[in-house]
Formats: C-alpha cells, structure tokens, sequence
C-alpha cells in the first residue's frame, strides 16, 4: 500500500530507471562520510530536478487546460432550466443572470 | 419556495466548475451531467442547509463528492472492467490534433488512484485550498497534502514510463512539452 519508492520525498526520486539511464545507485555505495538516508538530496544534486519541475509545471498546466476546457463552457441551458423549475416554476427566467451574477 | 438571488447566482457560478469536477471523476460528460443535476437538486432541496457567507463552490462540491462516492461504488459492482473501458474511450480519439498532446495525460490522469485524482484536481485545478479540498472530502488537511503529491509523482512517473516505450525518458518528457509531435 505504501510505496516502498520515496515517491513523497520530494521530486527527485522518481524518474524511472527502466531505459537503463543508471543514475539511481551511483550513491549507492558506502560513503565515508555517515551514511544519510536521504542522500540523494545532499550528495548528488540531481541534474534533472530541472526537468522534473518542468514536469509538475506542465502537470499543472495540462490539468488546469483540461479543467479551463469544460469551465469555459459556461452553464449549459439544462441546468438553467432546472434551476428555474426547480426555483418555485418560475419560467425562463435567465435572462439576465449574467449581467447580474458578473462572476 | 422561492431562491435567493444571490444564492441562484451562487450556484450558477459554481455550475462550471462543478461539471469539470464531475468530469474529471466521471470521464464522461453525460453521466458527469448528470451527477451535476443531481447535486443541484440534492442541494436546492437542502438549501436552508447552507450558511450564507460560507463558499457555495465549497458546499456543492461536497454534495456532488458524495454523490459520486455512493453513486460510484454501485456502478464498481456493476461493471467490473471500468477502469479498463474508460482507458480505452479516453484513447479512442486521437484524430483532434489539439487533444493528442492531453490523450496521455488523461489516459495517466484516469490510471490514478480515485482519492488522488480528486484531491489532485480540487487543489490543482479547482482552485481549492488544501484546508477546503480536505473539508470536501472529509479528511485531514495532511492526507490531501499527501495524495496530492502521490498524485503528481504518480503522474509523472506514467508520462514518463509511457513514452520510454518507445523512446527514452528524456525524449519522452521532451515530446511531452513539445506536445506529443512524434505520435
């Protein structure tokens, strides 16, 4: 159940090593210096932190387009309807809710 | 009974939102819709329920949540293969040139973990504060925190492993930003 990868330690951990990239046990081997659990933080700044904060910049952005994509769409006439039905049987009634609302 | 106007306004405002949210838990706009009337009758039949001043996007998210919460797990008996069949429609339309470049992100998108995915979204998307995002799904601030990070991490990781199928990671992440141009 719990990712056994430091996948919530930060956003350097989880680049994948499948491709054969090789980066992820150069640390591996016992260091002089006392050995720190989280020594990929200190011992070897990684050199694609860069790329992965592009990474969860574009996350970011990918889902809030997606998001952006159906908000902008607006209130479809169904629910207008249903609003004004459900609203004591007012009839059509919508016109002008956005010059009202404004938000 | 007659609405408020500034309650109606209220939840016409939140309305789009509201549908992005549903969509993004349903995968489809229909039963999305649907899930949103739902919630606005659910809410205008509770609507004394709701305490003026407070965040009416707030209140209708957490209605449309539990909704999609009982209404999902009911659908889970019936259809066993849901994440599956959802995978495969999110995939069945790559010939919108502008949606190549989100076909693998949604595809990722839909292989995350449902808690993930909506506190992801509700934080990410919605524009929650984590304190609210953890109010609407009824839990700590601390484990919204956690799966939004899972979530991010997890997603990364699928665009990533994804595209060193066919070229390697850093190809992959770099036709990502480039959006998809070698698909």
């Amino acid at each position: 159940m719990e990712p056994k990868n430091n996948f919530h330690v930060g956003w350097q951990g989880f680049l994948p090593e499948p491709a054969g990239q090789g980066n992820t046990m150069e640390n591996d081997k016992p260091l002089g210096r006392k050995a720190n659990m989280l020594s990929n933080t200190d011992s070897t700044p990684p050199p694609k932190s860069g790329l992965t904060r592009e990474v969860q910049a574009k996350i970011g952005q990918q889902l809030r387009a997606i998001y952006n994509d159906v908000v902008d769409q607006g209130v479809p006439d169904r629910f207008l309807d249903l609003l004004n039905q459900l609203d004591g049987g007012k009839p059509g009634t919508q016109g002008g809710d956005s010059e009202k609302g404004g938000a | 009974m007659s609405l408020d106007p500034s309650l109606r306004d209220a939840i016409l405002g939140a309305v789009p939102s509201l549908r992005a949210f549903a969509i993004s838990l349903c995968g489809t706009v229909d039963r999305a819709d649907d899930l949103v009337q739902e919630t606005l009758v659910r809410a205008l039949a509770n609507i004394h329920s709701f305490q003026p001043g407070t965040n009416m996007s707030a209140w209708l998210f957490t209605i449309l949540r539990n909704l999609f919460r009982s209404e999902y797990r009911k659908r889970r008996r019936e259809v066993a293969d849901s994440d599956g069949s959802y995978a495969a429609r999110l995939k069945a339309h790559p010939e919108q040139d502008g949606k190549i470049e989100f076909g693998e992100f949604r595809e990722a998108l839909s292989k995350l973990p449902e808690e993930q995915r909506e506190a992801l979204i509700l934080v990410g998307a919605s524009g929650f504060s984590y304190e609210e995002a953890a109010n609407i799904c009824g839990c700590a601030v601390g484990t919204i925190k956690s799966r939004v990070n899972r979530a991010r991490a997890r997603l990364s990781d699928l665009m990533a492993i994804k595209g060193s199928e066919d070229f390697g990671p850093d190809q992959a992440v770099r036709a990502v930003l480039a959006g998809a141009e070698g698909n």
